[in-house]
């Protein structure tokens, strides 16, 4: 049964064709690199705010960051930008699901009143 | 790699090195079971008709459980300071009555009519995963077999089915019973995840062509709408359930209060589960009978539409309201507040359904036939359960009545009155589909009467004695305490007692009437579509076959059946029928599929499912027995894996007639 | 998925027939992940709720050995990134680059989870146990875990290579590995959040 899989296009498919694979399959593994450059520089900001005093930015920054982080890998690694929107409304529906519910969650025992 | 070669013979043995068969299909532990009318063949089966069988049996078999568990408390309190049981045992029979009665019978009787109905509903021929649907079921067997082993081995669980921390520490509940309790649940809860993943995949993916969504069954989007519930609801059940046995078995501090624990975190993650579980175990019930009812008003359902959004809008908002069961915990003015407010809100989306059912059947011809009879109940019985459910909402008044008989009132008057009557509405409704055989009416009739004054007389009475202020899991009333007149608790606890075995009478002349039904020479084969249905599970045979469709159809209506059965007159208005139902799948199959090639029997999923009461039983009593259970684990998966979810022709026994070799299905290893 | 040689009108596996055009496989594991967003969310927030209640051993941010914990986040980040190289040589059926890529994200797991090891036993030298305090059970069995996805993506990983080596996988290949790489990447982003909300922002 193997061989009802091996289509022709995919066969085509060569290390060069880049600008054919982003539209298909997301970014070309150039591009992929480049996504996780940016991902370690994300990090190494994240890290820095253990060594520097980021003062009332300090949460926020790395709130942020965290979100930018977790987006960029799921749209660009996990291909979720370049796919069926289906896939995106069955993934983040769980996500926003379990952000809303534990944080209504965690405000009943007044977590975020204890912050300030 | 010898051990993954397939032996040469036709039993399951390991070893043997094959000759001549290449590599790329020497796949697998065992040569694959072959079909055959044996037992055997329900063991392996991947079909989603015979496993939805398996976990109706499975289903009622609890059900007798749970119900002698029902009828021992209702023993106990039937008179002054009653001696049945003692209070430890007591304790443990409610506890394993509300854990059997949710968990191993109303959600995987619900899966039963899910598994069997949903695939023929939309057309396809098997579920999305038919091994993962196999491998659910045994979850859910083995899940069942060993909560209720705890009964042998030391004593059930006995923290109450919402088991609150900390109450349920070892501490306070030395014996096993938890421990057994945790671990089971979290097995069933595999098989409900799986379920889930898999029926969604189904409905989304596997429609017969044409079959859009706003054209399924209600029955199809209430099961869509319950396995979304069940996908996001069981993790967090999960995560509760790790943390109890994390505690229990590993001393961690989770509900530890001299540690500074808080035991909410337990309610909180109990309910966040259990409420959206209360629409789980609810809405396939509001679906069955809101296929019954068009059918037995020769109407169609009034707002289609409406009803398929209220079931998703009841799906959504079950997510807001988990606290509601948490008034008297001290949570806090704003959280009680809007927790109130949401919860009356839910009430509006069920409101809907019910004058929908009402004005489905507002002019119609009514039928009076028993899985009507039960649907109508239903109507009523359910709108009882939800008014008593809204004075819960009111907070101050919640606080009068937690942990009252009057909740227990409240939740048997949504479950038994809802989701049971309707299940038994399904059972009589489309026993003639599954089993060629319609249920004796007669007995039928006897049936539901006998379970509907039951049923008041158990549960109504204790509306009284929750508002008189009878505690919720009492164990014995003394008859100096009862009070006098008319509102003692004497009274109506007899009451109560006499209308539980009127109760279990009725649901006993069920299995006569099935028994009679089957053995009698009397009763005759059901015709191919008795009561005039709507749908296209009523478009192939008695039962259906293996593949279900001899050619898929496409789909152009609502209520396609119906639509090929009859013909609206545009200038009277008026609906006649033109078509017979066997003259209606004549045309359909007179030109056959070809090359329809169904998912092969696997060994692999009864043997994973096997593994998880290994490492069950092995953290309880012996960590090397869990080693065992993981390495088990590990095994299977691996022999599951490699296994090609349908086998290559050369591999297949001869196929049924009817059905043409040539292609097969493809699924990865996850399938 | 593109047209495939089957003929007749009802194929599983593949996405060309079904009413979404999409794969099931597919669709099932991205609900997976859904579903796995309430389990992880349910374990941080005990976390979250817990993490300041110590009555006895150290604090969190007493133990917390940051520049550690940022380079083992770092090396499981990056095997993100060979991952996907997996998944696109997979797709190219370059076959010696997906086994290449397949068994150096098995390694930085690896790390990761020999990383995870170390960081536990020396917490433990320090005075956490697993039973020390609310700290300890809710912090051991959230990056536990945690820990316990990434050993069981490596562990699928590893399978993956055994078995292509033998060519035993049935079904798309390139479809088993894009599967196990949202596992894979999945894992990932969980650790990008325990990473942020546990580690650097402290009690």
């Amino acid at each position: 049964m193997s061989t009802a899989t091996e289509h022709p296009e995919q066969i085509e498919h060569t290390e060069h064709a880049d600008a054919h694979e982003a539209e298909h399959n997301g970014l070309s593994d150039k591009q992929y690199i480049y996504v996780a450059l940016i991902l370690a520089a994300l990090t190494a900001i994240e890290v820095s705010t253990y060594y520097v005093d980021f003062g009332p930015f300090f949460m926020p920054t790395l709130l942020i960051l965290m979100v930018v982080k977790f987006v960029t890998v799921v749209s660009y690694f996990m291909h979720l930008k370049f796919d069926n929107k289906l896939f995106t409304y069955l993934f983040y529906s769980g996500l926003l699901l379990a952000v809303a519910v534990y944080c209504g969650f965690l405000a009943t025992f007044k977590f975020f009143l204890q912050k300030g | 790699m010898t051990i993954i070669d397939r032996p040469s013979t036709d039993v399951a043995v390991i070893g043997g090195a094959p000759t001549g068969v290449k590599p790329s299909e020497a796949l697998g532990v065992f040569k694959r079971p072959a079909a055959s009318t044996s037992w055997r063949d329900w063991v392996v089966t991947v079909d989603h008709k015979k496993l939805g069988i398996m976990y109706g049996v499975t289903a009622f078999f609890f059900f007798i459980v749970g119900g002698v568990e029902a009828l021992l408390i209702r023993l106990q309190l039937i008179s002054p300071d009653g001696k049945v049981l003692n209070a430890d045992q007591y304790n443990q029979m409610f506890t394993m009555h509300a854990t059997t009665m949710v968990f191993l019978f109303v959600m995987p009787m619900a899966a039963a009519f899910a598994n069997y109905f949903v695939p023929l509903q939309i057309g396809a021929r098997d579920v999305a995963f038919p091994r993962l649907n196999a491998f659910g079921f045994w979850c859910f067997l083995f899940g069942g077999l060993f909560l209720n082993s705890s009964w042998f081995l030391g004593g059930g669980a006995d923290g109450g089915w919402f088991m609150y921390a900390p109450n349920s520490s070892t501490l306070f509940s030395p014996s096993h019973g938890i421990d057994f309790w945790t671990l089971g649940l979290q097995i069933t809860g595999i098989a409900s995840l799986t379920g889930a993943i898999n029926l969604i995949v189904t409905v989304l993916n596997m429609r017969a062509p044409g079959m859009k969504m706003m054209r399924m069954p209600i029955f199809t989007w209430m099961v869509l709408v319950t396995q979304f519930l069940l996908l996001f609801a069981i993790p967090v059940i999960t995560v509760a359930l790790f943390l109890l046995t994390f505690q229990r078995s590993f001393d961690a501090t989770f509900f530890d209060v001299a540690s500074g624990a808080d035991p909410l975190l337990w309610q909180h993650l109990f309910w966040i589960f259990g409420h959206p579980e209360v629409y789980i175990m609810i809405l396939p019930s509001f679906g069955i009978i809101s296929e019954v009812i068009p059918v037995f008003s020769k109407k169609p359902l009034f707002g289609y539409p409406i009803v398929a959004m209220s079931g998703a809008a009841i799906g959504f908002v079950g997510w807001g309201v988990w606290a509601h069961h948490m008034f008297a915990s001290g949570l806090g003015p704003v959280s009680v507040t809007v927790f109130s407010m949401a919860t009356m809100a839910i009430a509006v989306p069920t409101g809907v359904k019910i004058v929908n059912w009402v004005m489905t059947m507002w002019g119609g011809k009514l039928s009076f036939t028993v899985p009507m009879l039960f649907a109508i109940a239903l109507v009523v019985q359910f709108t009882i359960g939800g008014l008593s459910g809204v004075t819960h909402a009111v907070a101050p008044s919640d606080t009068q009545q937690t942990d009252t008989y009057y909740i227990v009132a409240h939740f048997h008057y949504v479950l038994f009155g809802g989701a049971v009557f309707g299940l038994f509405s399904g059972f009589y409704y489309w026993w003639p589909k599954m089993f060629r055989r319609q249920l004796s009416e007669g007995l039928g009739k006897w049936n539901f009467w006998l379970m509907l004054i039951g049923m008041n007389l158990t549960f109504g009475p204790m509306h009284i004695l929750g508002l008189q202020g009878q505690p919720r899991r009492m164990m014995v009333w003394t008859e100096a305490r009862a009070g006098e007149g008319l509102f003692n608790f004497g009274f109506w606890n007899r009451v109560a007692s006499i209308g539980s075995f009127v109760l279990g009478i009725g649901v006993l002349l069920f299995l006569v009437n099935v028994i009679y039904t089957h053995k009698s020479k009397k009763v005759a084969i059901s015709p191919l579509d008795p009561w005039d249905a709507r749908t296209l599970e009523w478009m192939t045979h008695n039962p259906p076959q293996e593949h279900n469709f001899d050619t898929i159809p496409t789909v152009g209506h609502l209520d396609e059946f119906f639509h090929r059965k009859y013909e609206t007159d545009a200038s009277t208005h008026s609906v006649k029928q033109v078509h017979s139902a066997e003259e209606v799948m004549a045309e359909l199959n007179s030109h056959p599929d070809e090359h329809i090639h169904m998912p092969s029997r696997s060994y692999w999923p009864i043997l994973l499912a096997l593994s998880l009461p290994v490492i069950g039983y092995g953290l309880i009593y012996n960590r090397m027995l869990m080693a065992v259970g993981a390495a088990l684990v590990l095994l299977t998966m691996f022999g599951w894996s490699m296994e090609p979810s349908t086998s290559p022709d050369e591999d297949f026994d001869p196929p049924a007639p009817g059905e043409g070799g040539g292609h097969t299905k493809e699924l990865s290893p996850l399938g | 998925m593109a047209e495939t040689a089957i003929s007749h009108g009802h194929d599983v596996g593949h996405g060309a027939h079904s009413s979404t055009g999409l794969s099931n496989n597919k669709l099932g594991m991205w609900m997976f992940l859904g579903s796995e967003c309430l389990l992880f969310g349910g374990l941080i927030s005990t976390y979250m709720l817990y993490k300041g209640r110590v009555n006895a051993g150290p604090q969190p941010d007493q133990i917390f050995d940051i520049p550690f914990t940022s380079v083992s986040s770092f090396i499981l980040l990056m095997s993100s990134l060979t991952m996907v190289l997996a998944v696109s040589s997979a797709q190219r059926k370059d076959e010696r680059n997906m086994n290449l890529w397949l068994v150096v994200t098995a390694l930085l797991g690896a790390t990761f989870v020999g990383g995870q090891v170390y960081e536990f036993t020396s917490f433990y030298r320090e005075g956490l146990g697993f039973t020390t305090s609310l700290f300890g059970s809710s912090f051991y069995t959230l990056t536990g875990f945690h820990g316990v996805h990434v050993s069981v993506g490596i562990i699928m990983l590893m399978a993956l290579v055994g078995m292509n080596r033998n060519k035993r996988i049935p079904g798309d290949r390139a479809e088993v590995v894009e599967l196990i790489g949202l596992y894979w990447h999945f894992v990932d982003i969980v650790w990008i959040i325990i990473f942020t909300l546990v580690y650097l922002i402290p009690s």
